[in-house]
């Protein structure tokens, strides 16, 4: 069950790497296609569902090219 | 699953993409000003002017009315539209060469008549949209396509150090000096911009933010190296901190 | 209807409140400094707001601010301060904000004198700054003319969201006469271009800028058009005795003035002398004035400049009759004596 998740838009992304770099679980690498630019966006590789949504790459993303999800914790008590 | 949406895109943002070059820090200060904006709820009565400059275009990037100023003159600009509607939140954005270089007197009177408006000031020491040459921030011993043999204190003088000169005159109600290379500071940044617009809608005087910020296009280094950079000598030269601070501290 | 004695500076700062204007910025600079104060003294008491700037440069690009938000605003200055603005004022042409400006003329160039001048009628009626655009200018002789201009440029800069110049002199700015007011209900509507915040609609942008070249020629092109509007309806001008007149005067402002005297001096000598005297130096009178090409045997331009209405003239008359000019420069007033006397020795009369 993965506790979050993250959306990169690709074809806002300019590839600059500081969403890479500031990765605390490192589940973010650039990827092999190029998008309409030339550059190579950014994305999320998290096989292991290790994503936080601690934000860090949204925070430091100059091209605002990411949304952050997180999951709904269950309420405590509830019947599920 | 059920997930939420906790970090997007401001409303206060235009969708249009940013013209900035990849890593460069405009980008991250705009969405900060933008989320401030959300947060205070003052989207539909804030004006953003532009500068000359890279962030020539900001006015395109954020979902507001907005105007670009002649070089140096924003916040001449800014003054005009607050004393004529003092209703309007008004901010301008300018980076070291329009407000530390061709725009000094304006960047003091503003400051000294305490305007009711926010300045977000960039400053990367350089000029970036011309090209990489030297900026009245440009640091001693850099190398600009103007000052080739690195800036020299007898040919060049001095690095422009604009908060500490601000923090002198009694109309400035928030100052201070920040950099945005890690989440933190990113956090941190988030705060004084804004505080620097509740400056102007407390009614108390002026706000600026200087946020060190990198060009690695003009460095002439990759995004990532060029955050060490900032964080190796610019911080040295230019210590962060708040400088003014009459806005206290939000309820 | 009442009239005040008022001095000219200060009647086009009475006539700029009455015709709504709540906003100055501007900077000290003699010999307009009179209505700088007046306007510090006048605009608090109608609940408007006067800031004195750092600078020159700084005052009009608070006009350009005050402007985008859609209020009526003006500044005044002298001619080095006139020369400071042209920047802003290029930029406020190209954005299309309704500004007034007034500059109290005075010798040049440089810092040269105090004393009244007509030098800036190139840098008026040219554009002053960079690039392809028009201030709309009237030039008052009288001080009534001047507060009834003025409140006339407050609505023709909103009509044709343009920058209007009032072009005075120091000898009207200092004058004394007896003014009055027009009474009438200032209505002013900029909602529909003007910066208030996107409220309810999409984000506006007041912008001199476009990067693309086809798209500021466009821009070009929509001030091109307006030029031809004000061209087809805005000129205006005075002709006095001018119907049998076989010697034409032109002048204009207080040189206009000066002339009508020569007029009425050449007259009692049995002299058909006539004046015409364009009131809007943008637009120029060309074809008003071509008429006079036939009809006359001499047309006599007067300034207090080397000649650069003369061009204007020329233009206009093209070589239709005699053209001829007298002119006094750097702050050097003409009499009506020594015109006279000019006059005659042009057309060999003692």
């Amino acid at each position: 069950m993965k506790r979050g998740y993250i959306e990169i838009d690709r074809e806002r992304c300019k590839g600059c790497g500081l969403c890479i770099n500031v990765c605390p679980q490192k589940i973010i690498r650039f990827s092999e296609q190029f998008n309409t630019k030339g550059y190579h966006p950014a994305e999320q590789y998290d096989p292991e569902g290790r994503c936080t949504a601690c934000g860090f790459c949204y925070m430091m993303c100059p091209d605002v090219c990411i949304t952050v999800y997180k999951i709904v914790q269950p309420v405590r008590g509830d019947a599920k | 699953m059920e997930y939420n949406v906790i970090y997007k895109m401001p409303d206060a943002l235009s969708k249009k993409p940013f013209t900035y070059c990849p890593g460069c820090h405009h980008g991250i200060v705009h969405r900060l000003v933008a989320e401030v904006i959300d947060e205070l709820g003052i989207r539909e009565k804030t004006i953003i002017v532009a500068p000359v400059g890279c962030s020539v275009f900001a006015y395109e990037f954020f979902n507001l009315d907005g105007t670009v100023a002649p070089h140096g003159r924003a916040t001449a600009v800014a003054t005009g539209m607050k004393r004529a509607n003092p209703d309007l939140v008004v901010f301008t954005y300018q980076g070291d060469g329009d407000l530390a270089a061709i725009g000094t007197a304006e960047t003091i009177h503003t400051a000294n008549r305490g305007e009711r408006v926010t300045t977000i000031f960039i400053n990367n020491a350089i000029y970036g949209m011309t090209g990489g040459q030297m900026a009245p921030t440009t640091l001693l011993g850099m190398k600009t396509t103007t000052s080739p043999y690195g800036r020299s204190p007898e040919r060049e003088g001095y690095p422009v150090h604009v908060c500490e000169i601000l923090k002198e005159l009694k109309g400035v109600a928030f100052l201070a000096r920040t950099k945005v290379t890690t989440p933190k500071d990113v956090l941190t940044t988030k705060k004084y911009i804004k505080k620097a617009f509740l400056a102007q809608i407390k009614n108390l005087g002026y706000g600026l933010v200087e946020v060190l910020s990198t060009c690695p296009t003009n460095w002439g280094v990759p995004p990532i190296k060029a955050m060490q950079w900032l964080e190796h000598n610019m911080v040295v030269e230019y210590p962060l901190g708040v400088f003014v601070d009459k806005v206290g501290e939000d309820k | 209807m009442k009239k005040l004695m008022m001095k000219g500076v200060e009647a086009i700062g009475e006539g700029a409140i009455r015709a709504g204007c709540r906003n100055y910025f501007g900077y000290p600079i003699t010999p307009q400094s009179e209505l700088t104060e007046y306007m510090a003294r006048r605009l608090p008491e109608v609940g408007g707001s006067f800031l004195q700037a750092e600078s020159e440069i700084a005052a009009v690009n608070m006009i350009y601010g005050a402007s985008s938000v859609g209020k009526r605003v003006m500044t005044s200055t002298s001619s080095p301060g006139f020369s400071l603005m042209q920047e802003g004022i290029s930029y406020i042409a190209c954005a299309q904000l309704p500004a007034v400006f007034v500059n109290v003329v005075r010798g040049g160039p440089g810092l040269g004198d105090i004393q009244p001048s007509q030098g800036d009628y190139f840098q008026a009626t040219k554009g002053g700054g960079h690039g392809d655009y028009r201030l709309i200018v009237l030039s008052p002789s009288t001080v009534q003319e001047a507060t009834d201009l003025t409140m006339l440029a407050f609505d023709m800069a909103d009509r044709y969201r343009n920058p209007v110049l009032i072009f005075a002199d120091g000898l009207l700015g200092q004058m004394m006469e007896p003014v009055s007011f027009e009474e009438k209900e200032v209505t002013y509507d900029n909602s529909a271009w003007a910066l208030t915040g996107a409220k309810g609609r999409s984000p506006r942008q007041v912008t001199s800028f476009n990067i693309d070249p086809y798209g500021l020629e466009k821009m070009n092109m929509e001030l091109q058009k307006k030029y031809r509007q004000i061209e087809a309806n805005e000129i205006r001008y005075e002709e006095y005795r001018t119907e049998d007149a076989d010697v034409l005067i032109v002048a204009h402002g207080t040189v206009g003035r000066i002339a009508k005297s020569v007029v009425k001096m050449a007259r009692e000598e049995g002299i058909k002398a006539g004046l015409f005297r364009p009131i809007t130096l943008y637009p120029f009178a060309y074809e008003a004035l071509s008429n006079y090409g036939e009809k006359t045997k001499l047309v006599l331009t007067v300034e207090m400049s080397s000649g650069q209405m003369l061009e204007d003239v020329k233009l206009s008359l093209c070589n239709k009759t005699r053209i001829e000019f007298y002119g006094r420069m750097a702050g050097v007033v003409p009499t009506p004596e020594e015109v006279f006397a000019y006059l005659k020795s042009l057309i060999g009369r003692q």
